[in-house]
């Protein structure tokens, strides 16, 4: 089977401690998967490895059947909103002009043809009449917005996302839930790293538990078990049987 | 050309050849990289003199440039242990070379131009009588070609990698993810940091170069919201340091490198100051409206909760707003004004009524809230 994202013996380790152990994933293809597992579980660890920006120490990564070096310009990645400096002078459309560079290459600056690509996927966050704000002045969800639409202008066929809800209110969080869905009824896979329990039956159809091992991957109904996030959550039993009382 | 004009020339030459790379120094939050490249740069220059004799060969240049790089390693090296944070490994590896470079000045070259004093604060006043000559015809002074040299390089490099420059500062993970290799990007900048601190180092020594690298782009970033107008700001900030501190040394009898550097931070401070957006008079003016804002929504609203009720001539005074709102007397006065300039309200004697347009105002203001 091709599968989208597929992830073979991925192990990390910082010095000798290993942040991700023998970790396996198989994703098939137009697939909205959660990410999910405690802090220090390894979950952005195993998106910055799968895209090469943090160096494993085993394992390999393809992406549809191949490399991802080979395969960089079908895949988009939304990295975590507070890894960058906002106070960067730039605007709202060059940043999500951003998103084209890859496909772009070295050298080549970023034209019209651009210029509209990027503006048509800030209407399609909401965003297109904040193009020309500098990105100091937006709101916190205003910036996730601003990020999605810097993956969405790559129109790429598999894209990571690092916490896109982190601190964004529920109406944004509702909007970008839509879009992911959205993007998956086109085929494509998203890989979503998640912290909000509650909301993975309802936003998802895929879930990958991780806590430096993986403790299991594959449809929600299937893998989202009170057992399975047990094994993941260790001894914070309470809240987890909680949600799945909840869940029933 | 006058001595005069010669020294101003290499001054303006060498404060915007510091200003282009510093850009990105500061954007990426490495101003202090600065520092330490322009001091560890010493030993680099010393070895490639004592190998080559000649104080102002190409050679100087390359092993300059190669010291730089090697600290800018040994620091990621240190940092990559895990075992101290990237300032600390920057505060011990920069010393340790520069150290190095002073013992072999002293042992070594201590006969030669190569002295401490020299290589600290540079000599801008003594550039002209070092002239580049071919076939015994003069073509000007010598510091004048190198640093023009390397703000060609600097150009040409910011031109090239525009695009990448602005990706890896904003945003590294996203550069590597798309493949632009910010790790090598990094290098190369750093090497152009070295090269340019080693050009402008003869003129303004080792110290001062952090002053031309890291002031001007500061000052820039207070002044403008885009990276190309950054650029051009910066420059041009450099360009007028070098000007004005040549003519405060010409009429103090001072350093004309410490001159410069000092109009860096004269510049920079007036825009601390006064920067249209974010300086601090204007966030003060801008903060001052504001309350002045907000004071006239809660008189009027105040106004319109007590309009028509019998308590209205005890609520509506003027003299009852500082009681009840709790406002000092002259905020009270000002907001006051402020309403009735905007014909919010009215007054009568010691009592305040709303307008059409005020009543208008509170209720929409009530929404809003």
């Amino acid at each position: 089977m091709d599968y989208a994202i597929d992830i073979r013996d991925m192990t990390v380790a910082y010095r000798e401690k290993p942040v991700l152990w023998d970790v396996d994933l198989q994703v098939p293809p137009g697939v909205l998967l959660a990410i999910v597992g405690p802090n220090g579980a390894g979950k952005t660890t195993l998106i910055k490895a799968s895209l090469g920006l943090v160096k494993a120490a085993a394992g390999s990564v393809l992406i549809h059947g191949r490399p991802y070096a080979e395969q960089r310009s079908t895949v988009a990645y939304v990295p975590q909103r507070g890894s960058v400096d906002w106070d960067f002078p730039t605007n709202v459309l060059d940043v999500v002009t951003m998103g084209l560079y890859g496909q772009l290459g070295w050298f080549k600056r970023p034209g019209k043809a651009e210029r509209v690509a990027a503006l048509k996927s800030l209407a399609q966050v909401g965003m297109e009449e904040f193009a020309a704000r500098q990105i100091s002045q937006l709101s916190g969800g205003q910036q996730q917005r601003v990020f999605l639409a810097r993956a969405l202008v790559q129109d790429a066929r598999v894209y990571f996302m690092d916490e896109p809800f982190q601190g964004v209110d529920a109406t944004t969080e509702r909007a970008i839930v839509d879009l992911l869905q959205g993007l998956r009824k086109q085929g494509k896979t998203v890989a979503v790293v998640h912290h909000d329990l509650q909301t993975v039956p309802e936003y998802f159809d895929h879930v990958m538990l991780l806590n430096v091992r993986r403790i299991a991957s594959g449809p929600v109904e299937e893998e989202f078990t009170e057992e399975n996030l047990r094994t993941t959550y260790g001894g914070r039993v309470a809240f987890v049987s909680a949600l799945s009382a909840a869940k029933k | 050309m006058s001595a005069s004009f010669e020294i101003q020339l290499i001054a303006v030459v060498v404060a915007v050849t510091c200003a282009i790379p510093g850009v990105f120094l500061v954007l990426q939050r490495m101003s202090m990289m600065s520092d330490a490249i322009s001091h560890a740069i010493l030993p680099g220059i010393v070895v490639a003199f004592l190998l080559t004799g000649d104080l102002g060969s190409p050679w100087m240049i390359l092993g300059a440039a190669m010291a730089g790089v090697l600290t800018v390693a040994l620091v990621e090296l240190l940092r990559k242990t895990g075992l101290l944070k990237e300032d600390a490994a920057i505060g011990i590896v920069f010393p340790a070379l520069f150290s190095v470079g002073v013992v072999l000045i002293a042992q070594y070259a201590g006969d030669v131009h190569l002295d401490i004093d020299a290589v600290l604060l540079g000599e801008l006043a003594f550039a002209p009588f070092d002239r580049m000559t071919i076939n015994g015809v003069d073509f000007g002074p010598r510091a004048l070609f190198v640093m023009s040299a390397i703000f060609c390089v600097d150009v040409a490099f910011i031109v090239l990698f525009f695009k990448e420059l602005k990706l890896t500062s904003f945003d590294k993970a996203l550069a590597g993810a798309l493949g632009f290799a910010p790790a090598f990007l990094h290098y190369v900048l750093m090497g152009l940091v070295s090269i340019t601190a080693v050009g402008a180092f003869d003129a303004v020594g080792s110290i001062l170069v952090v002053a031309l690298m890291v002031a001007p782009p500061a000052t820039a970033y207070l002044l403008t919201d885009s990276l190309k107008p950054m650029i051009f700001i910066s420059v041009g900030i450099g360009a007028l340091s070098a000007i004005s501190g040549y003519w405060m040394a010409h009429f103090l009898d001072a350093s004309i490198a410490g001159s410069m550097a000092t109009m860096t931070g004269v510049i920079f401070l007036t825009a601390v100051v006064f920067a249209p957006h974010r300086g601090l008079w204007s966030v003060r003016k801008r903060r001052s409206s504001q309350q002045i804002v907000f004071g006239r929504k809660m008189l009027v609203i105040h106004l319109y909760n007590h309009e028509g009720l019998p308590e209205a001539n005890q609520e509506c005074r003027v003299d009852h707003l500082e009681d009840h709102l709790r406002w000092d007397h002259l905020f009270a006065t000002r907001a006051i004004k402020s309403s009735l300039q905007l014909s919010l309200i009215k007054q009568h004697g010691a009592l305040l009524s709303l307008t059409e347009t005020g009543r208008e105002v509170a209720r929409k203001s009530l929404v809003e809230l």
